[in-house]
């Protein structure tokens, strides 16, 4: 293989103008970054509203629920990106479809609501299965205090079923955060995206991966410790 | 604000002290040897009419019926999967029947109308494993419910909270979260809890069969000074002896049904159904 390493690349100007290859990755890990912190607050919002509804005593809140993990669970994540940035403008009335098509920063917005709906699903499963992890006379005994179902799942319920989850979820926001390299495929410039357009202008092919690949690594990882922190943060004394 | 001095939370029965001597019911506390609780002779603070309850094809609960007056201490006892917990759980609307009626203090817990967590705001419940809510302390267990609930602010829930940690030997305890005490200490600062949202009345669903022998006493010690304060009970368990001590009335159920229902001295002279007598036998003997 003849092969010119040359590790000095990220402080050559880019063609593109704007600062040297090192700042094009940073530009990359920024909307990386941002992507998954926006996608992960509809994906937790959303979630537990789902997450809930599947655990109420009402079979047509289960059902909503149930249907909502079903639909964004099973179409992969790149179809549901295509679906979002090129079929929805099209299905939409003619001057909401342009409207869309016309956002500036389009690919980010889709990302964003994307990967919020699909983690959603993920988030809610989790929910759910903490809720339900809880001994049944937690539930009767919030209700048996006179608390209504809305009170007993925000004081008793969700505050328990969150810590019991805490670690499935770390895992569902590291996978979020990965997941962010998909919405290249619709024209965001995000880390991957970046690494890809370096590849191409100075043909440094390694380098470009490598770094990436360091910047994803060294990302989760402080996602793990800052999660680690916040576990031993709500932990309950005498558990 | 006192209990007494809360509204009533619907419709209020007549009074009825000196007529209401239905059969069963009827002043043989009179002949007590021990000094009765405070007073039984009050209009019924629970009356369950005909109650029969299905779990799809099975029915847990057959046609029971009974009524537990102000002040009463009713002891309720029977095998394992009588239908004891649903019945006591009917009474807080914690399960839904399908015939009959359950009244409690004069407010019908099937109607539509009723509120029911305003109901159950002041029908305190114990529960065999405490459910004490293991993310809060023990100040925070016992404010929750009056501050969401009765809107009491956190000074005053905190207040209440603590007299009665106090009253039940805890109040060195207030600190700490549910997970740091024993057993006997969590079930008294569950019944603690349901203290303080002034309850009308106590049911307890074994709240000792979850404990290690040496702590049954020291929770039996609270409900016994509790009986004897004059709070009505309904108290599923099979520690006879805390039933000898301060109960009215004991029933025993089998099979979904009410199979005696008998003043204290009676169930335990001679129970007349022989199911009773085997069953008394059996738990007599350890
Ligand atoms: N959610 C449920 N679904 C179906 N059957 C149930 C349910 N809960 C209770 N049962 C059945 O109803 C019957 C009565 O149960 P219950 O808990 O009231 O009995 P119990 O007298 O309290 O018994 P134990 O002394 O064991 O607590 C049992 O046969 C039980 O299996
Ligand atoms: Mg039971």
């Amino acid at each position: 293989m003849n092969y010119n390493w040359n590790w000095g690349i990220f402080f050559e100007q880019s063609p593109e103008g704007t600062g040297t290859y090192a700042d094009m990755l940073l530009s990359g890990l920024m909307w990386t970054i941002l992507t998954a912190l926006c996608a992960w607050v509809i994906a937790f919002a959303i979630g537990s509203v789902v997450g809930v509804l599947r655990t109420l005593p009402s079979r047509a809140a289960q059902a909503v629920g149930n249907a909502y993990v079903e639909l964004f669970r099973n179409i992969p994540l790149l179809v549901q990106m295509f679906l979002w940035y090129f079929v929805l403008p099209e299905v939409l009335p003619e001057s909401w479809g342009t409207w869309l098509k016309q956002l500036p920063n389009a690919p980010f917005y889709t990302a964003v609501v994307c990967l919020g709906f699909f983690t959603a699903s993920r988030v809610a499963e989790q929910v759910r299965a903490g809720i339900q992890a809880l001994p049944r006379g937690q539930r009767m005994a919030g209700t048996a205090l006179g608390l209504t179902t809305a009170q007993t799942y925000r004081y008793v319920l969700l505050p328990n079923a969150y810590r019991i989850i805490l670690p499935p979820l770390t895992s569902e926001f590291l996978n979020n955060l990965k997941n962010t390299s998909v919405a290249l495929t619709i024209g965001l410039l995000e880390l991957t995206a970046r690494a890809r357009a370096m590849q191409e202008f100075s043909f440094q092919v390694f380098e470009a991966f490598t770094a990436a690949t360091i910047i994803y690594i060294v990302i989760n990882l402080l996602v793990v410790t800052v999660a680690g922190l916040i576990e031993r943060r709500v932990a309950v004394p005498g558990r | 604000m006192t209990s007494s001095a809360m509204p009533p939370l619907g419709p209020v029965s007549e009074p009825q002290a000196a007529t209401d001597a239905a059969p069963g019911t009827g002043p043989v506390g009179t002949l007590l040897t021990e000094p009765p609780p405070v007073s039984a002779t009050g209009a019924p603070m629970i009356t369950i009419e005909g109650i029969s309850k299905w779990y799809g094809d099975f029915q847990v609960l057959t046609n029971c019926t009974t009524a537990i007056r102000k002040g009463e201490v009713v002891v309720v006892c029977g095998p394992s999967g009588s239908g004891k917990s649903t019945l006591i759980k009917c009474v807080n609307a914690l399960e839904p029947f399908q015939k009959g009626q359950i009244t409690v203090d004069g407010t019908q817990i099937a109607n539509k109308k009723t509120n029911l967590p305003k109901l159950r705001s002041r029908v305190g419940m114990v529960f065999q494993h405490f459910e004490l809510f293991p993310h809060l302390s023990i100040t925070d267990n016992l404010s929750l419910a009056q501050r969401k609930v009765l809107g009491r602010g956190k000074d005053e829930a905190e207040a209440k909270g603590l007299a009665l940690l106090e009253r039940v030997g805890l109040k060195a305890h207030a600190h700490k979260y549910p997970g740091q005490l024993s057993g006997g200490q969590q079930q008294r600062v569950a019944i603690a809890r349901a203290l303080a949202m002034n309850p009308i009345v106590m049911l307890f669903d074994e709240p000792t069969s979850a404990l290690d022998p040496e702590m049954v006493g020291e929770v039996l010690d609270v409900m016994v000074e509790l009986a004897r304060e004059g709070m009505t009970m309904m108290v599923v368990t099979h520690e006879m002896g805390f039933a000898r001590k301060v109960a009215n009335r004991v029933i025993f159920m089998d099979k979904g049904e009410i199979v005696e229902d008998a003043q204290k001295e009676e169930f335990f002279g001679s129970p007349r159904s022989e199911r009773a007598q085997t069953f008394l036998s059996r738990i007599l003997q350890h």
